[in-house]
């Protein structure tokens, strides 16, 4: 038997050996909304993180997935603690817009790169000192909301009419699309809110049918998209319905049945990759996706495609950040940002080309129209 | 505004008022007899949709697994007391009562949901099986403290809330779910269009008030939750068990607010985390009857919800300020014309 000092020596020596093994590693923290109002983009996007691979480009890869509740305060709090206990190289999330912008501090003050999944512009736009360390995967709604003007002024439509979540997700859709919808000469005659639990919406509907709009427009996320889109339909009315690509998953047309008969709403392409056609690229890296993903947690959504593209960008990221130093150092995190900064990459929901003054780099190739008949996703021409 | 809109939002508001007015009743009953505070009350109405939501597509959801759990922790509870009491007489039908029935409702639901049995029993499942989350919640969480002061009662409530919201969003998911309609027939009244569902849900409620009324006048059960809320100590000192009028309070009320969410599910999308703003509603009803007066309480839920309507129309993005700022000229109104009624135990 060794004498006890020599034990220790050995201990010794293999905890030095062993540290920059275990340094080598890296950290991805991610925190996302499992729970609160937006669980249902919340879920899918776990899910993801749940199929990704433990090694890019030779090196561990540990993915530290916490749930913020679709809280703000907890998003920020996750986020200290992903830097200061965790040492993250980079942080992912959150799910939703105020979750992101709070957290955008944290990950300045840590310099540690960021890239959020939610939707807002705001969250890398215009470009500063500070959102240099901050980069985004969802399409922005200005790109969508021009999709849909550019739908509307095709089918002839010169009024439109809209009723959207009485939030910052309602609020930021009324302002874009009163925007896109000026630049292609259509107004905007109503403007109503409701909350995403209300049973009953029918006060907000009877004052946009009476206004008579061409076309009404709900902006919404998830099934309650559903509740305005029924009573207009019990409401008798035949004008064009529009959503938002925030209804884009299964349960919405679980929910809305037949009253959806009809509706188009823009969303990335690989809602519908199977309609695609073969020659575009984007086909083939989200069937990749929603393959692993049905098989292990069934119907395709299309949150969980902005998880799988942040995993996406930093597989094309880190061998470049490699280069510049050891996970884990200051150095590697600032390699990190400029390797995304550079970043050009095919993914589910569009083509990323970052640069300086791109922290989304996602362009009209990110957006397709997309027709609800009978119970399915149809690709609009 | 012309005279049909104004009838549809009214006809809108007498609907959704009808079951806020339900659950008024049932927190009015529920603090009366027991001093609590129901605040998951709407979790009762969330999983009354969702599980007949789930029975429609064949699942059984994760409520049965709740009953069971609940049914054993009721049951080895009994076998605690019966133990400290060295008394085992009266244990088997307890232990029928509180862990058999549940179990029983918790398998027949795993067995029939696969089945797709006929809607009227799918119902009549879910019923049963919401209603009977009610008393074993009464017997687990309350019962226990049942002569704490109304705060703790309240904060318990609070915790009960959180934790049948997360297993809401467990058992159910995130996304919401409708049923189908109870009818699709509509009537021209007067040249306004009058929905046979939202009739139905009327009609059901103004029933299932009758009904109410006349458990607790006439008959022994109702009267002795009467006593109960009336004067505790007296009732007791008359040989009503506090223990027993519990239950029997958490039973009805499980039971009303179940049937609530049936009666929404077809009207409305319910979320895992709906019932809370329902309940809140009835709540501001109930308070409008001072926690204490049956029809004032339904007449109060029934102005919340004309309120409600009326406001999505001029101001929708200030609905739920202005049903909420209702409460506090109510507040002002009841603090200076009445004395205070619940007095400091």
């Amino acid at each position: 038997m060794l004498p006890r000092s020599s034990l220790t020596a050995l201990a010794a020596a293999l905890a030095i050996a062993l540290i920059p093994a275990a340094r080598a590693d890296i950290n991805v923290g991610v925190t996302l909304s499992a729970t609160g109002p937006a669980a249902s983009l919340g879920i899918p996007e776990k899910n993801t993180f749940e199929l990704l691979p433990t090694t890019i480009a030779g090196e561990k890869i540990n993915w530290i997935v916490l749930d913020d509740g679709s809280d703000t305060t907890k998003a920020v709090q996750n986020a200290k603690k992903l830097i200061g206990e965790n040492k993250v190289d980079v942080l992912v999330g959150s799910t939703i817009t105020p979750n992101s912008l709070a957290m955008i501090d944290v990950a300045v003050d840590g310099e540690t790169p960021m890239i959020s999944m939610a939707a807002s512009s705001r969250i890398v736009d215009p470009a500063s000192a500070k959102t240099r360390w901050i980069f985004k995967t969802p399409q922005s709604d200005a790109l969508m909301a021009d999709a849909i003007a550019v739908s509307m002024k095709a089918n002839g439509i010169k009024t439109v009419g809209y009723i959207g979540f009485a939030d910052a997700y309602g609020d930021g859709w009324l302002a874009e699309i009163k925007r896109s919808a000026q630049t292609a000469g259509i107004r905007v005659i109503a403007e109503e809110k409701y909350n995403r639990n209300d049973t009953s919406v029918t006060g907000q509907v009877l004052k946009i049918v009476a206004a008579k709009p061409d076309a009404v427009l709900i902006g919404a996320a998830g099934t309650p998209g559903a509740t305005p889109q029924k009573e207009l339909v019990a409401r008798g009315y035949k004008g064009k319905i529009y959503q938002t690509h925030g209804v884009a998953n299964p349960d919405f047309l679980r929910v809305v049945g037949k009253d959806g008969n009809g509706t188009l709403l823009p969303s990335g392409p690989m809602l519908v990759y199977e309609q695609l056609p073969d020659s575009n690229p984007i086909k083939k890296v989200a069937a990749e996706y929603i393959t692993q993903y049905e098989k292990r947690f069934g119907t395709r959504s299309t949150f969980g495609g902005h998880a799988y593209d942040t995993f996406l960008l930093l597989r094309a990221a880190i061998p470049e950040a490699l280069k510049a130093g050891k996970p884990g150092t200051k150095e590697f995190r600032a390699g990190l940002r400029d390797a995304l900064e550079k970043a050009n990459v095919v993914a589910t929901h569009g083509v990323f080309v970052m640069g300086p003054l791109e922290h989304n780099g996602l362009d009209n190739r990110a957006r397709v129209m997309v027709r609800i008949e009978n119970d399915k996703w149809v690709l609009a021409k | 505004m012309d005279l049909s809109i104004a009838a549809l939002l009214a006809q809108d508001g007498i609907t959704n008022g009808a079951v806020y007015a339900l659950l008024a009743l049932a927190l009015v009953l529920v603090f009366a007899v027991t001093r609590v505070i129901w605040v998951p009350s709407g979790e009762f109405v969330a999983y009354g949709t969702l599980t007949l939501a789930g029975l429609q597509l064949g699942k059984a959801s994760g409520i049965a697994g709740l009953l069971a759990a609940m049914a054993v922790i009721a049951g080895v509870m009994e076998l605690v007391r019966a133990a400290k009491l060295r008394d085992g007489r009266g244990l088997a039908p307890r232990l029928a009562g509180w862990t058999g029935a549940p179990l029983a409702i918790a398998g027949l639901l795993v067995l029939v949901a696969p089945l797709e049995p006929p809607f009227v029993v799918q119902i009549a499942l879910t019923l049963a099986a919401v209603t009977a989350l009610g008393p074993l919640l009464y017997k687990i969480a309350y019962e226990p403290i049942a002569e704490a002061s109304v705060l703790v009662l309240l904060i318990v409530s609070v915790a009960l809330h959180f934790a049948l919201l997360g297993l809401g969003l467990w058992f159910f998911g995130a996304e919401g779910s409708r049923t189908p309609p109870f009818t699709t027939a509509s009537f021209e009244v007067g040249g306004v269009t009058v929905s046979g569902q939202s009739l139905l849900v009327v009609l059901t409620s103004l029933a299932l008030i009758i009904v109410l009324a006349w458990f607790f006048n006439r008959t022994l059960y109702g009267r002795a939750l009467h006593a109960t809320a009336v004067n505790r100590v007296g009732a007791r000192l008359a040989g009503i068990s506090p223990s027993f009028a519990g239950t029997l309070t958490f039973t009805v009320g499980a039971l009303v607010c179940a049937f609530c969410g049936v009666l929404i599910g077809p009207i409305t999308t319910v979320y895992y985390d709906s019932g809370f703003l329902i309940s809140l509603k009835g709540f501001v009803g109930a308070i409008i009857g001072g926690l204490s007066s049956y029809p004032v309480a339904a007449a109060g839920a029934l102005l919340v919800g004309l309120l409600e309507s009326f406001s999505s129309y001029w101001a929708s993005a200030f609905k739920e300020v202005i049903v909420f700022t209702l409460i506090l000229p109510v507040l002002l109104w009841r603090s200076l014309t009445t004395h205070h009624h619940e007095e400091e135990e």
